[in-house]
């Protein structure tokens, strides 16, 4: 059912996201036309952020009732999580090296997702590194829930780094940065657009691994009956 | 909590006889922090501020070789198996390894951080209750993860890579929390520390308890 909605309507929001970044949307006053990638860093955290819940969800549900179908889930949202999350790393520096004239700073917001990549990056290199075992998945299940519990203390901890210096990024996006609706509008759609995209990957990549665990059985099937045979 | 405190005498047992986790633990961490002053070079005035980040740093990387150390040890001959074959609760296991670390983990403080104090003109002897704090919340923290995910990396390929690169960015709190409580207890009390003992205290309950809960699941076969 899914994979019949989720293509149709991620691709009418994406049209209308672009639609609205691109033509309607005013051009902004003091940053200019760089301020329109915005609409996607903003969303591509957000689906970042939504998949790196959504892993610690599944993991939880591994760890509790072993279904093979959360172990899947949560190994599709931490791949997708950390494709968004190196789009944000991406967009954020082009934006910033004509804004801050660096492309990079410590800033806690900036500093805490360059460790929650890592986190996930880990995470995906545990699963590659551990190969199709059980074992493995629940490793994986373990790091799953640890990674988000850590997430809020992370937080907290970065913001000790270089005291309360005032964060450019929250002062845009409330009062001063979107003060014509329809900036907001587009943010909202961009958002939904990437939303709708992350979870059709997620869907996608949960499918091709059940798919390929079934191709496996099947290929181990095939070869005890030829090696019974001969 | 019986078997916790057997598991405990038994790893310090080991311990003291092979003496193997400790003497590289020691000869690492004073390496460490020789690489880290010749890196960076500091004039005699800029020394001391440079103290809380390499005693962490040292600290952190130093650990996370030494306890994967114990952990392999267990691999040996297959020895974790047995363990587990024990009628004996996993919790348990792993608050006697646990325990294990944290003692092994105490004496490298306490050679690092005098040699720390020496090498970076740092006066340790005024500050020394509010540091002892410091490194004991710091050390808990790390030691609690630490002994949770080395259980993981021992058991999977690429092993050596595989506990920094899952440790590291999962133990920034500690580092951060370590740094910035130790610049302010050195600075001048624990009062300039509170925000990052916070973070230290927040760390060690959640993850304590968390790897008390989720290491039954690590080793069960």
């Amino acid at each position: 059912m899914l994979d019949r909605v989720l293509p149709p309507l991620t691709g009418a929001a994406m049209l209308l996201a672009l639609w609205l970044v691109f033509m309607v949307v005013p051009t902004e006053a003091q940053m200019g036309v760089v301020q329109r990638i915005f609409y996607f860093h903003v969303a591509a955290a957000w689906a970042a952020f939504l998949c790196f819940f959504a892993v610690a969800a599944a993991s939880a549900a591994y760890l509790w009732r072993g279904s093979a179908r959360a172990d899947r889930l949560a190994l599709a949202a931490a791949e997708v999580g950390v494709l968004f999350c190196t789009l944000v790393l991406v967009t954020g520096p082009i934006w910033a090296r004509p804004i801050w004239g660096v492309w990079w700073t410590w800033d806690p917001r900036l500093t805490m997702t360059v460790i929650l990549w890592a986190i996930y990056a880990a995470y995906l290199m545990l699963r590659a590194f551990g190969g199709p075992d059980e074992a493995v998945a629940r490793y994986a299940a373990v790091l799953g829930l640890v990674g988000t519990l850590d997430i809020p203390v992370i937080h907290v901890s970065v913001r000790l780094l270089q005291g309360m210096h005032p964060s450019v990024l929250a002062d845009r996006g409330g009062q001063s940065g979107l003060a014509d609706p329809r900036m907001r509008a587009a943010l909202w759609v961009s958002s939904l657009a990437v939303l709708l995209l992350a979870g059709w990957l997620v869907a996608l990549r949960a499918r091709s691994e059940r798919l390929g665990g079934e191709v496996a059985a099947l290929r181990r099937l095939a070869e005890a009956r030829e090696g019974g045979g001969t | 909590m019986r078997a916790a405190l057997t598991i405990l005498r038994k790893d310090l047992r080991i311990e003291w006889r092979t003496k193997e986790s400790l003497s590289s633990f020691v000869v690492l961490g004073v390496l460490l922090l020789v690489v880290f002053t010749v890196a960076h070079d500091p004039t005699p005035a800029e020394a001391p501020a440079l103290a809380p980040a390499v005693l962490w740093v040292t600290f952190v990387f130093t650990g996370i070789l030494g306890i994967q150390r114990g952990f392999l040890l267990e691999r040996e001959h297959d020895c974790l198996a047995g363990l587990l074959t024990a009628p004996v609760d996993p919790a348990a296991i792993y608050a006697g390894k646990l325990a294990a670390n944290l003692i092994l983990l105490g004496v490298l403080q306490a050679i690092v951080v005098p040699l720390i104090g020496l090498l970076f003109h740092v006066e340790l002897g005024a500050v020394l209750p509010g540091l002892v704090l410091v490194l004991l919340l710091g050390t808990l923290g790390f030691a609690a993860l630490a002994t949770l995910f080395a259980a993981v990396a021992v058991r999977v390929r690429a092993r050596e890579v595989m506990l920094p690169l899952l440790l590291l960015p999962l133990l920034v709190p500690v580092l951060v929390g370590g740094v910035k409580a130790t610049q302010g207890v050195l600075a001048g009390g624990l009062a300039g520390a509170a925000d990052a003992l916070g973070v230290l205290v927040a760390f060690d309950v959640i993850f304590a308890t968390a790897g008390w809960l989720l290491f039954p699941y690590v080793v069960r076969d």
